[in-house]
């Protein structure tokens, strides 16, 4: 019983609940979803066509964990991301850069980006949503300069491993989210950055009285939103073999967001959790997988992940389970 | 347990933190639903559901962190939610008007156009038991109202207690300061771990019999402070750890010398405003000084931020713990470890089977009231928030601590406590600046006391010269 009581007070609970929910419904409804097969020797089937397609969410939204752990918020990433793939494209097509420049070097623009998202909120104290505004409103004009204004197609085999390559018979993009995802892991569960950060978006005047650097912990996690934007940025031109920079990424900050919070991780701060956001993108892309599958067309799936969304949110309000008589976590404050 | 408040009568609440206070409070004003018993108000059966409806029925409550809108001027908050309207819009004449006649009762006469957050902290009080008044006019609940005021404004505030309850309105005045019921009170309740102790005419007890049934142990506490401090003094380190010369930061302190030796409790006295934690945030780095410098050991250093502070054994407990101490959402382990542990930068970790031990014992030491180290620290009471801001800076271990009002707002037994503490910290050759509005603590504590005034540095009592009164008037002469 205790242990049931401990697992509803998790808020990892609901997040997968809901996945779980809609699994369940695909396994009843939708034909063959659950089968994966093996073809040229890699995994196929609906079930990893979604957890390929949410790569690059989630890799933004691991990112965008931080930042909302710290209580800000990183909406350029769209933009960065479209800047990623304007350099990689200019380099491929222009320039036939080599496969580690071609890597490389949209990952510094991105860092770049990062650093002024950084040095903006950290040092002059601008207000993160109002920062990350600027590049999110400029950010695609700034790539669409570097790549000379239109939709560039290019090949490159090497490059396009990172979208549509395989290891050891998992898709690529999948190795990079748990790339990513365990060096966060290593870097920040088992580091104290993750209580610095934690700290800094409880309250930031108390963390410097305790000799933390507040600036420094900002700029770092904006830094690294925009290293995931780039990374999201390279999958999704290797995807589609292009830089489309006006339509990349568009609306990926939204599902970010959406992941971080359906996956538990507090807008208030309090705590943050990585492995929630993870599942949270999965349920916004098996979301619009199984609604695209049904067939239903396509303005529906916006509804219904809004839907879905509120119901998740209201699952995690303390007060809305406490009216359905859903024991309540944690205490009642002083 | 049973309570009873008159018509016309001022009643004190007290009691040891966790004693139930504020849940008595809170459960007569609504914001607790009851478990059993019965109130009776005005001889008829009361229950209220919500604060809202408590205030609606006459009960209101003005809290001690003031729960006013800083940034809209003092009409708005004193009639915010039932604003006069005139077809459908806010009639700001009558508001206005209104305002000032709520603030005269008071007898305050302020702009009322102004910004809440432009007047000073006792004003805002004043406002705010005006906003209660106007609201409910039978029972004024006061939750530590003078916690944050001085000498002259917690005597306005008193007249205005009398003057109410000459009105014939009932009033719970729920304080740690004893004198001040003395002052003002006609009987006294008190509390101990939830349950009541008595109830007596604060004419018919004496304040040793008062105090005896408040601490219990801690009387014993005070008496062995001060025995044990000339002991103490013995031991002082010869050799300076911090000198401060000419140190000094415009609009902020004048410049100032100070030594501090290890194993001393070098006190801090002056009324609010004179500079004391000007001082404290010069000398942990929190500000940094237009002239002047700053020794550690007889080397020069620069504290440009508190990391470099602490990496040079210098910790600051500040005097506001509720922003510039606890980081509520963490629990109370993280809240105590979190010094230590920048201490030591970005990359390595304290074993978390060192942090729950060290979460322990200061727990133990301090008698943290918590549930369990997890619990996150937003749920304690103030007076235990405040110990673990004090076990936070302990568990780093700093050569020189500096305690910027670390008794404040909590209540006799814990003050009792973190005296002893300081007492037995600078036995082991902690050097200690302590700072406190109460000047009963700093004569108790200290071997040496630094006297300010209006941000200057007026000079230095040491031995005899450290009481209550000289000290007084060495701040009244200059």
């Amino acid at each position: 019983m205790k242990a049931l009581k401990r697992a509803t007070a998790s808020p990892l609970l609901w997040p997968q609940l809901i996945l779980a929910v809609i699994l369940l419904f695909n396994l009843l409804f939708t034909e063959g979803f659950f089968r994966v097969e093996i073809k040229d020797g890699h995994l196929y089937g609906s079930l990893i066509d979604i957890v390929k397609r949410s790569a690059p969410v989630m890799i933004i939204a691991l990112g965008m964990t931080l930042v909302i752990a710290t209580k800000g918020i990183d909406i350029s990433v769209g933009a960065v991301a479209a800047i990623a793939t304007a350099v990689a494209g200019i380099l491929i097509a222009k320039v036939h850069a080599s496969l580690a420049l071609v890597i490389i070097a949209p990952l510094i623009a991105a860092l770049l980006c990062g650093a002024f998202n950084g040095l903006l909120v950290s040092v002059f104290d601008v207000q993160p949503i109002i920062t990350t505004l600027i590049l999110m409103v400029t950010g695609r004009g700034v790539g669409l300069l570097i790549i000379g204004g239109r939709v560039v197609l290019w090949r490159m085999p090497s490059f396009e491993f990172l979208g549509s390559g395989y290891l050891f018979g998992i898709a690529f993009p999948i190795i990079i989210v748990v790339l990513v995802f365990a060096a966060l892991f290593v870097f920040i569960k088992s580091n104290p950055l993750g209580l610095y950060i934690l700290a800094v978006g409880g309250n930031p005047l108390a963390s410097r009285y305790a000799g933390i650097n507040v600036r420094r912990v900002r700029f770092a996690v904006y830094l690294f939103s925009a290293l995931c934007a780039g990374i999201a940025g390279l999958i999704l031109s290797a995807d589609i073999k292009a830089s489309d920079v006006s339509l990349v990424g568009m609306y990926i900050e939204l599902d970010a967001i959406l992941a971080v919070v359906i996956g538990g991780t507090s807008m208030n701060g309090g705590k943050f959790t990585l492995v929630g956001t993870i599942v949270g993108a999965l349920i916004i892309q098996s979301l619009t997988t199984t609604i695209l599958t049904r067939g239903i067309p396509v303005q529906y799936p916006f509804v219904v992940k809004a839907a879905v969304v509120i119901l998740v949110i209201l699952l995690q309000s303390e007060e809305f389970r406490k009216k359905l008589a859903i024991r309540p976590v944690g205490k009642k404050p002083a | 347990m049973d309570f009873v408040l008159r018509k016309g009568e001022i009643h004190a609440l007290m009691g040891e933190n966790g004693a139930g206070k504020s849940t008595l409070i809170k459960v007569l004003t609504g914001v607790y639903p009851r478990d059993g018993g019965e109130i009776f108000f005005d001889g008829q059966p009361f229950s209220v559901s919500s604060p809202m409806e408590a205030q609606a029925r006459g009960i209101s409550t003005v809290y001690q962190e003031i729960n006013l809108v800083p940034n809209l001027s003092v009409t708005e908050n004193l009639l915010l939610g039932h604003q006069p309207t005139r077809g459908g819009l806010i009639d700001w004449p009558t508001s206005h008007l209104k305002a000032q006649r709520i603030l005269a009762r008071l007898g305050l006469a302020l702009d009322v156009r102004q910004l809440l957050g432009s007047y000073s902290l006792a004003q805002q009080q004043m406002i705010a038991i005006g906003r209660a008044l106007d609201l409910s006019s039978k029972i004024l609940i006061l939750d530590e109202p003078s916690s944050s005021l001085d000498y002259e404004e917690t005597e306005q505030l008193f007249a205005v207690m009398r003057q109410l309850k000459a009105e014939g309105l009932g009033i719970i005045f729920v304080t740690h300061f004893i004198d001040q019921v003395y002052q003002v009170s006609d009987r006294v309740t008190v509390l101990r771990n939830g349950e009541l102790v008595g109830e007596f005419e604060a004419a018919n007890l004496p304040k040793v019999e008062l105090i005896a049934k408040l601490l219990g142990k801690a009387l014993e506490d005070f008496v062995y402070v001060e025995r044990e401090k000339s002991k103490a003094a013995e031991k002082v380190s010869r050799e300076p750890l911090l000198q401060a010369r000419g140190l000094g930061k415009k609009q902020s302190i004048q410049p100032f010398d100070l030594d501090i030796h290890g194993g001393e409790v070098l006190g801090l006295a002056g009324l609010l405003g004179s500079g004391r934690t000007e001082m404290a945030n010069l000398l942990f780095g929190i500000d940094a000084p237009d002239q002047g410098e700053i020794l550690i050991k007889g080397e020069k250093v620069e504290l440009s931020n508190p990391m470099a502070a602490l990496l040079h054994g210098v910790g600051l407990c500040p005097e506001d713990r509720r922003h510039e101490g606890i980081i509520e959402d963490l629990s109370v382990r993280d809240n105590i470890i979190l010094v230590l542990q920048v201490k030591q930068g970005w990359f390595k970790n304290i074993p978390r089977k060192q942090q729950e031990q060290l979460a322990e014992t200061y727990i133990r030491m301090l008698d943290i009231k918590t549930p369990s180290p997890d619990q996150a620290v937003k749920y304690l009471s103030g007076g235990n928030q405040q110990k673990v801001i004090v076990a936070r800076w302990l568990a780093s271990r700093p050569a020189l601590l500096i305690l910027d009002e670390p008794t404040r707002g909590i209540d006799v037994g814990a003050k009792a406590e973190i005296q002893k503490l300081i007492l037995s910290l600078s036995q082991e050759g902690m050097a200690i600046l302590f700072i406190s509005s109460e000047l009963d603590e700093v004569v108790r504590c200290s071997n040496r006391v630094a006297i300010l005034r209006e941000r200057t540095k007026l000079g230095e009592a040491v031995g005899e010269a450290i009481n209550e009164q000289n000290i007084m008037r060495t701040i009244a002469h200059s």
